[in-house]
């Protein structure tokens, strides 16, 4: 269990839930939401996690050091809803030990 | 009133295998799909990205997977009502099924696959309050008829590629084209991108970068939009125009379906996996993405799996009673509707002197 980090997700219905989240299955902070069913299947990751469609949209509460915003995600925050300067799509974060401490908030559903 | 053995919701890849399933047990498929293309969520949200997990395809295009399937399946002649979404089900004395669309086109079956995947997609719209009131009357979310916008004024705002590409086709329909975007950046193929900065050189394109629309202005129909550019200073200007598109990329939504009667678990539709993909009302099946029971994995290659074992089920309710026997195509060869025949070609017997 040493692989896993604990991560602080508040959900659209303002509930922050704080789970754990394993590093070596290469999961993304989408993946993450969807195992622990903390938004309904069909309003989250719905492209699967392409960085096309901002279903899984959030907004990053801790300091903690992300990787870098590549220009795809950049693109389709350009274009998502609710937007603000701390958005990010959780498909693009990839759960690694340096995310131990993390927490977002999901943005609402568009 | 279009008639057909096996009514498809849906036209992505699990409708469209389904078609092909049902014409080699002699049934005619018509579908209904709420995109005005088929290929579902591959031909709309990833048509260039390529699928690693269609067995027997160690890489394909979610596109040409689209066109791979509706070549298999084009001699069995499906029918299709794109554009269009099932809104209503009612169910028949004769035991058959009557969809409608939103748009009133009416479809009657004896059997009802859904093969709807995350449901129809719906057009994001953009946080402006009044937008709803001016639908139709303006504001356009998909572009069906460019003959509208014959010497109009448009503004379109969005920075993917169906704003870059209707821009580009609109420029030489309208008398002007406005494209506005929260970032100078685009994101779409190389040559859209290039040829609307040409267009932009040339004087045939607006742009307005970056830059947002936060109101829409008229008394009956889109008299102008008000835009909010953030270029060095923050400024507020109106643009008159007769039509405003926002693309901003469409969400899909279980919609209609939802009130159909049907046992809905997280968003999916419960079925009997076990036997034949039915759900709670006999003679309507769900298949793919739309469906769900113990172990379902969300994949194509599932759903071509239980499309197959659906088209089974469905020759039991038309032709009960008769007699069927698994065939294998290579064996038995396919039979189009359309009077085709592919078969396996003759082994040569031949002696060696």
């Amino acid at each position: 269990m040493e692989q896993d980090i604990s991560i602080k997700i508040t959900d659209r219905e303002g509930v922050t839930h704080e789970v754990l989240a394993p590093t070596d299955m290469a999961m993304n902070l989408m993946e993450v939401v969807r195992s622990y069913e903390l938004a309904p299947e069909g309003t989250i990751g719905i492209c699967g996690g392409m960085a096309m469609c901002a279903s899984c949209q959030c907004y990053v509460l801790s300091d903690t050091t992300l990787p870098e915003i590549q220009d795809d995600e950049e693109a389709m925050l350009s274009e998502a809803f609710y937007v603000k300067d701390n958005s990010r799509l959780g498909c693009q974060i990839r759960i690694t030990p340096d995310l131990e401490g993390l927490e977002v908030e999901l943005a609402p559903e568009s | 009133m279009i008639k057909t053995d096996i009514l498809i919701i849906g036209a992505g890849p699990t409708g469209l295998f389904a078609v092909f399933e049902a014409g080699l047990l002699k049934l005619k498929c018509h579908l209904i799909d709420a995109l005005p293309q088929a290929g579902g969520q591959c031909s709309e949200i990833y048509p260039k990205k390529p699928i690693y997990d269609i067995p027997g395809f160690p890489e394909i295009l979610a596109g040409d997977l689209t066109n791979n399937l509706l070549e298999q399946c084009k001699q069995f002649e499906p029918g299709f009502t794109l554009g269009e979404r099932a809104e209503t089900i009612e169910k028949q004395e004769d035991g058959s099924f009557v969809v409608t669309t939103n748009k009133g086109t009416k479809h009657q079956a004896p059997v009802v696959a859904i093969a709807g995947g995350l449901g129809s997609f719906e057009p994001r719209k953009p946080l402006i309050d009044n937008i709803t009131f001016f639908e139709d009357k303006g504001v356009e979310y998909f572009i069906k008829d460019p003959e509208v916008y014959r010497n109009k004024r448009v503004v379109i705002s969005g920075g993917g590629d169906s704003a870059l590409d209707w821009s580009i086709f609109l420029s030489k329909v309208a008398s002007e084209v406005t494209l506005i975007h929260r970032r100078n950046e685009f994101r779409g193929a190389l040559d859209s991108v290039e040829k609307v900065q040409e267009l932009k050189n040339k004087g045939k394109i607006k742009l307005i970068t970056p830059a947002e629309v936060i109101n829409v202005v008229g008394h009956d129909k889109v008299e102008a939009v008000v835009v909010s550019q953030a270029e060095h200073i923050q400024k507020e200007f109106e643009i008159e125009c007769d039509h405003f598109i926002p693309l901003f990329g469409l969400s899909p939504k279980l919609g209609p379906i939802a009130n159909w009667g049907l046992e809905i678990e997280k968003n999916a539709i419960k079925v009997n996996n076990a036997l034949d993909y039915q759900t709670n009302i006999p003679g309507i099946f769900a298949i793919g993405d739309v469906n769900t029971y113990p172990g379902k994995l969300k994949l194509i290659l599932c759903g071509f799996h239980e499309a197959t074992l659906m088209c089974q089920a469905a020759y039991q309710i038309i032709n009960p009673g008769k007699k069927y026997v698994l065939k294998y195509t290579t064996v038995s060869g396919v039979d189009g509707f359309d009077g085709t025949r592919k078969e396996a070609p003759k082994q040569v017997v031949k002696s060696i002197n």
